[in-house]
């Protein structure tokens, strides 16, 4: 893992300082709200319907032991004992006092972690696969790259104003785990003919009111001109990206609006330009990152057998672990829905035990996924028993990795402002209706992504079955959007029709799987099913 | 009836305006009738409330009940979490906020 060098810290370590001296200010009254906010957002920190809110940035997904106990930490001593894991791999607080958050981010700082650039028009925290390093489906480990872009893109002054904010993410492998193409920037690992090592770009992507798929931009970009041609990509927005209307800034707007050649020519002359200046980042810093995500030390001998009696560690070992690049090991999913539950809620012995089984058994490191979910990358498969029966104890072991029940759902009207309705309480209705893990495993691979309102925080239009909540005269009321992934098969989903009642919806979602479960072919998940047989079919069945 | 709530400048915490002071509960809020914008002005200098805004209730034998479904969850606290809620010990409290 990548390990601060006294300039990250030392940049930490200021902002906090600084951010103490502007909340004394605000709360004696030398700065009104209209001055403070900007400040306070710079450091992720929100107002929301119950309290102050903040999102910690965790640098694509990954973390130590000792930085996820300190997410235990401040649950317990700032805030109410959880917090919630989120869609960007980050995790948010939902009840902190402004008067403590400067203690928060010290407490944070001191284990090289903050919530900078978790707001505001800025390059946000880039997101990657939370496999990365570890699968064995990947040609190289994207997180330096990912790290490279995070060094690159921190406090970078000419991209703290963009038009909009600015989302990243990074991927190695032709399994897409990261929605990368629902990004403003998609970067995607790749070799050339003559086997070097590149980058794909896919750019204009991104959910919100105006979904779009990212188109590629370039094929190849040689590693070492990652950066300028990241840079070449946003220096184009930012001169031509709207700052008129908030509602078409983003850089998929200008994509659009331009055209996928004219802004890649665009692009191109200004990287032809950037290549003359040499802007590239020396290749020992580089080589001095990628270091640090070096492979463990695994036991090369590690055997891999495993003992499959139990039944429910069968099911979850089938269901939760994912092939290593390691003989003798496993990836390892902790899913964080159980049975009723909150999606991506974890409480602070939970996030405290999660460290722990880090250390123990996987070379003290987590990662956070796009779905809500803590991976452990590097597990043992003799450990996998051990493992499973300290999640279980701990309600930690939901065998329901990709299944219906395992969704995504934004926190909704039970906390965020912007809300049309709740999502969590249909997350939780759904997951007791679809309860009998025999069914879920029968329906398979499911994606059911759940927004509470037209900015898609939950990802609604890349669910296979997606919800999305609207104001219907000041109650809630719930569409219903079928056909979408986030993943290497990308697409948005559509909207069925006229939209439902908390229970009507779910009634609607069952009525969608049994026609699923009727019309499928062999080996088809519901989404293969879905494309082949067509929307008006489901229509049919839901609306009669 | 008209009602001002924020957020309390240093907690955070969801308040209401009582006529002479904040309080946490929606049922100790007071209808301010016109004099909204002038109590939020002064309110706001006084650096006690964050955000503060007016809003429409209706007046019902539990107290002010505000019409607008969002400012109903904020004074309860969120509808999936009956224990952080300010009716903890109420397992039906949400059905107030539908
Ligand atoms: C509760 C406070 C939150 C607020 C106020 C908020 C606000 C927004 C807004 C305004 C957008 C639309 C941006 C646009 O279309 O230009 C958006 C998009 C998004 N947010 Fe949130 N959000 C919140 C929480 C979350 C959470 C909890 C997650 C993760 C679960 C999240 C992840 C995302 C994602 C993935 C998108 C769509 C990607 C994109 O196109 O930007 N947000 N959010
Ligand atoms: S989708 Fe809407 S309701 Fe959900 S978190 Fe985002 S802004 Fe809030």
């Amino acid at each position: 893992m990548y390990q601060y060098d006294q300039y990250d810290q030392q940049m930490v370590d200021t902002r906090v300082e600084e951010f103490r001296d502007q909340v004394k200010r605000r709360l004696a009254g030398d700065l009104t709200e209209d001055q403070f906010k900007p400040l306070r957002l710079m450091n992720g920190l929100y107002l929301q319907l119950h309290a102050y809110m903040l999102r910690v940035a965790i640098p694509y997904g990954t973390l130590n032991g000792k930085q996820m106990r300190m997410l235990g930490h401040i649950a317990r001593k700032y805030d109410r004992d959880y917090g919630h894991f989120t869609t960007r791999q980050n995790i948010q607080y939902n009840w902190i006092k402004l008067e403590e958050a400067p203690d928060l981010l010290a407490d944070l700082a001191s284990v090289e972690m903050h919530a900078i650039q978790t707001s505001g028009n800025c390059i946000r925290n880039i997101s990657s696969d939370q496999f990365a390093g570890a699968t064995a489906d990947e040609i190289a480990d994207p997180r330096p790259w990912a790290e490279l872009l995070r060094q690159w893109s921190s406090f970078h002054p000419e991209f703290s104003y963009l038009p909009r904010k600015f989302k990243f993410a990074v991927i190695a492998s032709d399994t897409d785990r990261a929605a990368m193409r629902l990004h403003d920037i998609g970067i995607q690992l790749v070799h050339n003919e003559a086997g070097e090592l590149g980058a794909k770009f896919f750019v204009g992507g991104g959910m919100g009111r105006t979904p779009m798929i990212a188109p590629e931009i370039r094929g190849f970009v040689p590693a070492d001109e990652l950066i300028s041609y990241a840079e070449a990509c946003l220096r184009v927005y930012n001169r031509y990206g709207r700052r008129d209307n908030k509602y078409k800034a983003r850089i998929k707007i200008l994509v659009h609006e331009l055209g996928k050649e004219e802004y890649t020519r665009q692009v191109e002359e200004e990287f032809a330009h950037m290549k003359e200046l040499g802007l590239n980042p020396p290749v020992e810093e580089l080589a001095r990152i990628t270091e640090f995500f070096a492979d463990p030390a695994y036991n090369k001998q590690a055997s891999d057998g495993l003992d499959l009696s139990d039944p429910d560690f069968a099911l979850w070992v089938d269901q939760n672990t994912a092939a290593h690049k390691q003989s003798g090991y496993a990836i390892a999913t902790i899913s964080l829905k159980p049975r009723g539950g909150i999606p991506g809620d974890a409480s602070s012995a939970q996030i405290d035990l999660m460290a722990d089984l880090a250390e123990q058994y996987s070379f003290d490191e987590l990662r956070v996924t796009h779905s809500q979910n803590i991976v452990l990358p590097y597990v043992k498969k003799s450990d996998l028993y051990a493992l499973w029966q300290k999640l279980d104890e701990a309600g930690l072991a939901p065998a329901n990795l990709d299944l219906i029940t395992d969704s995504i759902a934004c926190p909704g009207l039970d906390y965020c402002s912007l809300a049309n309705a709740r999502s969590i309480p249909l997350a939780q209705k759904i997951s007791e209706r679809f309860a009998d893990l025999g069914r879920q495993r029968e329906l398979g691979e499911l994606k059911l992504k759940i927004s509470g309102c037209i900015n898609a925080c939950g990802h609604h239009h890349a669910g296979h079955i997606g919800i999305l909540g609207v104001d219907r005269k000041g109650t809630e009321n719930h569409q219903l959007l079928l056909g979408g992934s986030g993943a290497e098969d990308a697409s948005l989903a559509k909207i069925t029709g006229p939209g439902f009642t908390e229970d009507g919806v779910i009634d609607a979602i069952e009525t969608v799987t049994d026609l699923y479960l009727e019309q499928r072919e062999d080996g088809e998940r519901f989404i293969d099913t879905y494309r082949r047989v067509g929307m008006e079919k489901f229509k049919e069945a839901i609306y009669g | 009836m008209n009602i001002i709530t924020g957020n309390d400048l240093k907690t955070g915490d969801v308040i209401w305006w009582t006529g002479l002071d904040w309080s946490r509960f929606v049922k100790d809020a007071t209808d301010v009738g016109d004099q909204g914008e002038a109590i939020l002005h002064r309110e706001e200098a006084a650096r006690r409330v964050n955000a503060p805004y007016i809003i429409a209730a209706e007046q019902t034998d539990d107290g002010p009940r505000p019409g607008h479904i969002k400012d109903r969850v904020r004074a309860l606290g969120p509808t999936v979490r009956p224990d952080l809620t300010l009716k903890p010990a109420d397992p039906d409290a949400g059905e107030w906020v539908i």
